[in-house]
């Protein structure tokens, strides 16, 4: 935003007739020739510096989803049709009828460019973002995930960026009353001047309390709710978000990037809550990217209505703000609520009783035009569905990128493999301890997990679980899963690949997936290359949702990811919601009885492409990512559901990278106890251990219940193999190696505090340190 | 020897046969839980029949502050154990008929300030500490533990992990004392498993108060098998004189049903209150 812009002539309607053919800085603001002419011809006139600024957010890559809407449409098109969806993409996020009259909500958006110019705020406000989105269909937000991914473990920069975005996500969801059950941390070097932080919020609400957006009734108040408006995000969705870093572009848009409050988050987050169970308000709508311009144009366009505003009513942190900075300010933590004038009374009182600021700013009208004047001066004018709705739309040029066909040449096959005992043994080691594969413990420990003693699983479990009724147990399980490596090699299947994992995650604990949502990280839209990639993914994920039945409910759509011209691996993040009828037949994945036997599900098939073998031991990413193959990812769920259901489960555990060492490793670590292994004959061992064929899950089952479940999966018809016993106190592959658990756990344990400091203290108890006296 | 021969003989081996017959039919992921029911403290047991007795009665006041987190989660707690909870406002000076009162886990007011420091300020402490001075059994937990020494009504000071970092983590504690009437259920001694989940859950005090404590037999809780956050003495929670008013950073509501937390170990700071409550009346 150049200063120019402010220049009173231009600011109100009156002065901007006598200045109508001076020029206007509109690609300063992000916006094209062709883009600009159109706001001239909406308006019938020069649009005021205000006008200006709000069509330039509004019309961002970010807000206006312009180059992704054309493949954005077959997610709703070729969705499932199961009964579930209560409402559908379009809105703030989906909602999913999960039974006994309660009703999910769940979505999963970016805050990545944020994140890299601030980490800690980035991050947090980037959980604060999902939170609102969560609370404006009307629900009580219930639990966090978050989905990060950094430059490699090692570098400089990592070291700066990850410590703040994981302190950023704990800080504020762990003051917010959140518990984070899950998620995801992944290196590599395509993100290393551009971090992914994925956010993901859940909530829950009586199914018959969904709040809409739209603003009507002539007469009712608009509302604002929480915290002041001040200078901070001005421009975030379209100086920050929709374009690309350069070289020395970092501190220079640290201004974009906006300040979060929890504790203002947490009683605008209570307040609406009461006033939703009270009904007392029309429409609600939170204020996210593109502020108060995003939020009245939507809700005036959702209600096919107008509004009038008096800006001035608005309480700012800073008297001295602009009009245009008033409407484009993303300051955080904001609410706009359309309310009665009946109602008002007690919406402010409310709002006094939680300590929320309430300003009526306006009120809904009937001339079908936003309204908004600035000390009696009219400032804008506009037909408020041209900013949120009839936004540019493009179909843009795809290439398949034209060193594919070398990459997916380069097979695995080739590198040099592990033949003996003792390499398989070291094989496995570097795996466990590689940044991907480690555990994850020094990020997860930073966040609460306990909070609102609901949680049933939280990581490191497949996926998070969640109690909804303490009468009944009816829960709900959720996991979010991307490879960017595979969608390099295939964006199609490795679309389908993210799915099928979080599919299987969700259904390995014993819930059953029913909906998915998603974040769609990519680089430039404007280079052929990128959007073929994101075509390509789009289009199996509308596929493969359909073929597991789970259909997308939202989702978030994260484009210019590069640093100078150098795209992230395309890197679609989903998330998969399932149910549980009662949580207490919940599968955890450490093994817990001495004796039970360890099955392995699924096909074993020679697959390296974009493994984490090949990346970690080789540093190879080349050849096609494992075969998908949804129809046996059904199977298994089915499988594991049912075999959750009928209690014949202990432990259960997913099959992903790292292949079956990684999940041996984790299920033994977790439980604490060992096991001996006999692989099938029919493999190499190597193969064995470390492919990542897909549509598999390790299961430890009581000698009691082996004869029901083998005999469950042969009615299936799918593969179940006998692989080992839980025992003892290390992990034994017979004919092969042997590891105790104590070195294995430090190899497991060790990499990430070594990388990022030993920060979380562990002091022996009872040492003359830790007893000393102040 | 084939593989399924080999995992026979692991298999039938006669301490494996033992193990799972502990095993329900049909619900195998449950004998688990009974063998870490199994551990806690059998001397619960002993009071439970005396709760449903107290179930009518005892009425455990739980504070909301703005920011307040883990209210509900202290109100279950109370209820599981067998108290009916009874929610408190932090602008309302008046306590209405609570035989005791919780002060849970949150960021009361935001702790923009230092922890606890605005919450001390607010109507409904006034209440509480006029009531702890006449004998009210009050239990801060984490935040809460922060508001009681911010309030004078325990000594010392919580100030920034030594790490520096937030950690939630299954903490394993010693309960020192069993002398107070939120831990009267416990046997001295006994190791049990809490969630800790703060980032200034350090202790400090001077040494003359860490002596007193010691020697007075008012600390309450210390942690055992390594120290999370470098408080002094390893102290997890300590008591007024009286042992009426106790805080400790780690939250006991949070490990009162195996479903959901570490265990249920924590269950027994309510049974205690609950059962002191009752011997009371």
């Amino acid at each position: 935003m150049t200063p120019d812009t402010v220049t009173p002539d231009t600011v109100t309607l009156a002065a901007g007739a006598s200045a109508a053919d001076s020029a206007q800085p509109y690609a300063e603001l992000g916006l094209r020739a062709d883009e600009y002419a159109r706001i001239r011809e909406i308006l019938g006139r020069r649009p005021t510096a205000t006008e200006l600024a709000m069509y330039a957010v509004m019309w961002s890559e970010h807000c206006s989803y312009k180059s992704s809407k054309v493949h954005l449409r077959q997610f709703a098109a070729t969705a499932p049709d199961t009964g579930v969806l209560l409402v559908g993409m379009g809105e703030n996020a989906g909602v999913v009828d999960v039974g006994e009259g309660l009703a999910v909500t769940f979505k999963v958006e970016s805050h990545n460019h944020p994140s890299y110019v601030e980490p800690y705020q980035g991050a947090a406000t980037g959980v604060g973002g999902i939170v609102r989105d969560i609370l404006t269909m009307g629900a009580r937000p219930v639990a966090v995930m978050d989905s990060l991914r950094f430059g490699p473990a090692d570098a400089p920069d990592t070291a700066r960026v990850l410590p703040g975005v994981v302190a950023g996500v704990g800080g504020y969801g762990n003051c917010l009353g959140l518990p984070n059950i899950g998620g995801e941390v992944a290196f590599d070097p395509s993100y290393a001047g551009n971090p992914l932080v994925n956010a993901l919020c859940v909530g829950v609400m009586p199914a018959n309390r969904i709040q809409r957006s739209a603003a009507t009734g002539v007469g009712n108040a608009v509302v604002l709710l929480g915290a002041k408006t001040g200078r901070d995000g001005i421009g975030g969705v379209s100086v920050l978000a929709s374009a690309t870093f350069d070289a020395a572009g970092q501190p220079a848009k640290r201004p974009s990037v906006q300040v979060g409050d929890p504790f203002t988050e947490k009683i605008v987050t209570e307040c609406c809550l009461e006033l939703f169970g009270r009904g007392l308000v029309v429409g609600i709508q939170d204020l996210g990217g593109a502020g108060l311009t995003c939020a009245s144009t939507e809700t005036a366009a959702a209600g096919r209505s107008g509004m009038r505003v008096a800006l001035e009513t608005v309480p700012l942190r800073e008297a001295s703000m602009e009009p245009l900075e008033v409407l484009t300010s993303e300051s955080q933590e904001r609410m706009l609520a359309v309310v009665t004038p009946a109602a008002l009374p007690d919406v402010l009182a409310v709002s006094r009783r939680w300590g929320v600021l309430a300003t009526k700013i306006g009120e809904v009208t009937d001339t079908g035009r936003l309204e908004i004047t600035w000390h009696g001066e009219l400032v804008v004018d506009v037909p408020p569905a041209s900013l949120a709705d009839d936004g540019p739309v493009y179909s843009r040029p795809t290439a398949r990128p034209a060193d594919l066909y070398a990459l997916q040449a380069d097979d695995p096959a080739d590198l040099a493999r592990p033949t003996t005992g003792a390499e398989l043994r070291a094989n496995l080691l570097r795996l466990v301890s590689s940044p991907n594969l480690c555990s994850r413990r020094w990020v997860t420990e930073q966040y609460d997990r306990y909070v609102q003693g609901n949680t049933v699983l939280a990581m490191p479990a497949d996926a998070g679980v969640l109690r909804l009724s303490e009468e009944t147990g009816l829960g709900i399980a959720l996991a979010t899963d991307g490879n960017g490596r595979y969608a390099r090699l295939d964006p199609y299947a490795g679309a389908q690949l993210a799915l099928a994992e979080a599919y299987r995650n969700v259904a390995t604990t014993g819930a059953r997936p029913i909906a998915a949502t998603n974040c769609l990280n990519f680089g430039s839209p404007e280079d052929p290359d990128v959007m073929w990639q994101f075509a390509e993914a789009t289009r199996g994920l509308a596929e493969g949702c359909r073929a597991l039945g789970t259909p997308i409910t939202g989702g978030n759509v994260s484009f210019y990811n590069s640093t100078g011209v150098t795209a992230i691996n395309p890197t679609p993040v989903v998330g998969v919601l399932g149910v549980f009828d009662d949580v207490a037949r919940r599968n955890p994945l450490d093994f817990g009885l001495v004796g039970e036997v360890i099955l392995l599900l699924g096909e074993t098939r020679p697959e390296f492409g974009g493994s984490e073998w090949a990346w970690a031991l080789h540093g190879h990413l080349g050849g096609c990512p494992p075969a998908v193959d949804l129809y046996a990812e059904r199977m298994l769920a089915e499988v594991l559901v049912a075999g959750s259901r009928d209690g014949m489960i202990s432990a259960a555990h997913d099959l992903s990278d790292g292949g079956l060492a990684q999940a041996l490793v984790e299920s033994c670590l977790a439980g604490g106890i060992g096991a001996r292994i006999v692989l099938p004959a029919d493999l190499d061992p190597f193969v064995a251990l470390f492919a990542e064929s897909t549509a598999r899950a390790i299961v430890s089952v009581p000698r009691s219940e082996e004869l029901r479940f083998t005999e469950m999966c042969a009615a299936r018809d799918y593969s179940c193999a006998r692989i080992g016993v839980v025992v003892g106190d290390t992990l034994d592959v017979q004919d092969a190696f042997d590891i105790r658990l104590d070195e294995l756990r430090a190899a497991f344990e060790g990499t990430l505090p070594r990388l990022f400091g030993g920060v979380v203290s562990s002091t022996p108890a009872g040492t003359p340190d830790s007893r000393a006296s102040a | 020897m084939d593989a399924n021969q080999w995992l026979d003989e692991v298999l039938w081996q006669g301490e494996f046969v033992e193990l799972t017959a502990w095993a329900e039919p049909g619900r195998p992921s449950d004998c688990r839980r009974l063998d870490a029911g199994r551990r806690v403290f059998d001397s619960l047991a002993s009071v439970r029949p005396a709760l449903e007795v107290a179930r009518m009665s005892a009425r455990v006041g739980v504070v909301t502050f703005p920011g307040s987190l883990d209210d509900r989660d202290a109100q279950r707690a109370i209820r599981l154990a067998g108290g009916t909870p009874v929610a408190l406002w932090h602008g309302d000076a008046d306590l209405g008929d609570v035989q005791a009162v919780v002060l849970p886990g949150g960021f009361s007011y935001g702790d923009y300030l230092r922890c606890g420091a605005i919450a001390r300020f607010s109507p409904v402490m006034g209440a509480v500490i006029d009531a702890a001075a006449g004998g009210l059994p009050v239990l801060g937990i984490c935040n809460g533990f922060q508001v009681l020494c911010e309030s004078h009504l325990l000594p010392g000071a919580l100030v920034r992990n030594a790490g520096l970092h937030f950690v939630c983590r299954d903490q394993g504690l010693v309960v020192e004392s069993s002398r107070t009437v939120w831990t009267s259920a416990y046997d001295e001694g006994a190791r049990i498993v809490v969630p800790l989940k703060s980032g200034e859950g350090r202790y400090v005090a001077d040494a003359r108060t860490l002596d007193a404590l010691q020697a007075e037999g008012r600390v309450v809780f210390r942690y055992a098998e390594g120290n999370p956050n470098g408080s002094l003495r390893d102290i997890a929670g300590i008591a007024n004189e009286a042992g009426t008013v106790v805080g400790l950073m780690p939250h006991p509501e949070h490990a009162v049903e195996d479903l959901t937390g570490p265990g249920d170990e924590g269950l027994g700071v309510f049974v205690s209150v609950l059962s002191s409550l009752l011997a009371v009346a």
